[in-house]
């Protein structure tokens, strides 16, 4: 199993700012080390916190991630692309200039339209491939494969979905599926389900990431289970990105302040009324979210607690 | 010689290649992003010049479009 990140790693309150950003090693306490849920407030914990997000060895400045599907058009998607200021988009792949006009703005790779990866390439993002659409480890593995030769990358975003309906992973084809690209030298970031212990042994098997999803993929209804989701944060060793469901930028905010690492979103910027100015506020909401959980915020109560002391009041 | 291209039944000459179908899809001279499978098969870029379709071959040409959430 992994080496987990303690509970409240990255908000114990006070010491991580206490003791400063990248200071030595010293500050690094044991305790509540793969502790239970529920005692994150309990504590300080804290440890050198990397600013940036680090995926496979790969840096990233930016911690959210577009995905590309549901823009009108890619004038909008350059707009996202530049309000959101990601360094990385999802692709998928599909047919070329079957039953539409060869090689438009459909299919996007001919020649007479331009294509999706002209206006990545200009926007400076970097191309993260999907597998889309696949229902089976074997249909995922092979479009992985193609993937890695049409966009030169050994990164897939693995999806294996269970139906149409709902969009949900398949947890035995995606486990199967992840296992053969791993070997076959991938660098696998499964989208999965919000089940702590499917993220896990999806980690174990040598994904790089493990991306559970909020709610539904175009949902917009944020984050179902937030417990779930820190739990899977509490024991993972790789990069945790909030993949669907994000709806607005509360639904960043609350991911990264329950300590996932980024979040994925694009239905919610590709269909708002105004994409670029919702990728700027998903932005913000992803950056407000992740000073949140490195601030510390201060433990739910039951009860009210009072700011001002009671001594010394005057007798009116 | 009948092969199918991305589903549709097409009529290539005897000998045809791989680089003979992506260039009849009207793609540019060096098509980025495109990828391409013979009966499931990936075909890599390299071996599209010399990889010779056969009688009912099923050829997938695919290239990037948004997707993705």
């Amino acid at each position: 199993m992994s080496a987990g990140r303690a509970a409240g790693v990255e908000h114990a309150a006070g010491v991580e700012h206490a003791a400063g950003v990248g200071s030595p090693a010293g500050v690094e306490h044991a305790a509540g080390v793969g502790s239970p849920a529920g005692v994150e407030q309990a504590a300080p914990v804290a440890r050198p916190v990397a600013n940036r997000l680090v995926i496979a060895g790969r840096e990233f400045e930016s911690r959210l991630i577009l995905g590309s599907g549901g823009f009108a058009n890619h004038g909008l998607l350059r707009a996202a692309c530049a309000a959101a200021r990601v360094e990385l988009c999802t692709v998928a792949l599909r047919r070329i200039g079957v039953g539409g006009p060869r090689g438009g703005a459909r299919s996007g790779a001919g020649a007479a339209g331009r294509s999706i990866l002209d206006v990545l390439a200009e926007a400076g993002v970097d191309v993260l491939p999907n597998t889309a659409g696949c229902f089976t480890a074997r249909d995922a593995v092979r479009t992985a494969e193609l993937a890695r030769e049409a966009f030169d990358t050994d990164w897939i975003k693995l999806e294996v979905i269970g139906d149409d309906r709902t969009l949900l992973p398949d947890a035995v084809e995606l486990v199967g599926a992840a296992e053969r690209l791993v070997a076959d030298g991938f660098q696998v970031l499964p989208y999965t389900t919000d089940d702590p212990t499917l993220a896990r042994r999806l980690e174990d098997l040598g994904c790089v990431a493990v991306m559970p999803l909020g709610s539904p993929i175009g949902s917009g209804m944020g984050i179902c289970n937030p417990y779930n989701i820190s739990l899977i944060v509490e024991h993972a060793s790789v990069p945790v990105v909030l993949d669907a469901g994000v709806g607005t930028a509360s639904d960043a905010a609350l991911a990264m302040e329950l300590g996932c690492d980024a979040v994925l979103c694009a239905s919610a910027i590709s269909r708002a009324h105004d994409p670029a100015a919702m990728a700027a506020a998903i932005r913000a909401g992803v950056e407000g979210g992740r000073l949140a959980r490195r601030a510390g915020r201060i433990p739910r109560r039951r009860h009210a607690e009072a700011s001002t002391p009671m001594t010394g009041l005057p007798s009116l | 010689m009948r092969v199918v291209v991305n589903g549709e039944d097409r009529t290539l000459p005897e000998g045809a290649t791989v680089a003979d179908v992506v260039r009849s899809l009207d793609l540019g001279s060096e098509p980025r992003g495109v990828a391409v499978a013979v009966d499931r098969e990936v075909v890599v870029r390299g071996a599209w010049a010399t990889t010779v379709l056969r009688e009912g071959a099923h050829v997938e040409v695919l290239g990037a479009i948004g997707g993705g959430r």
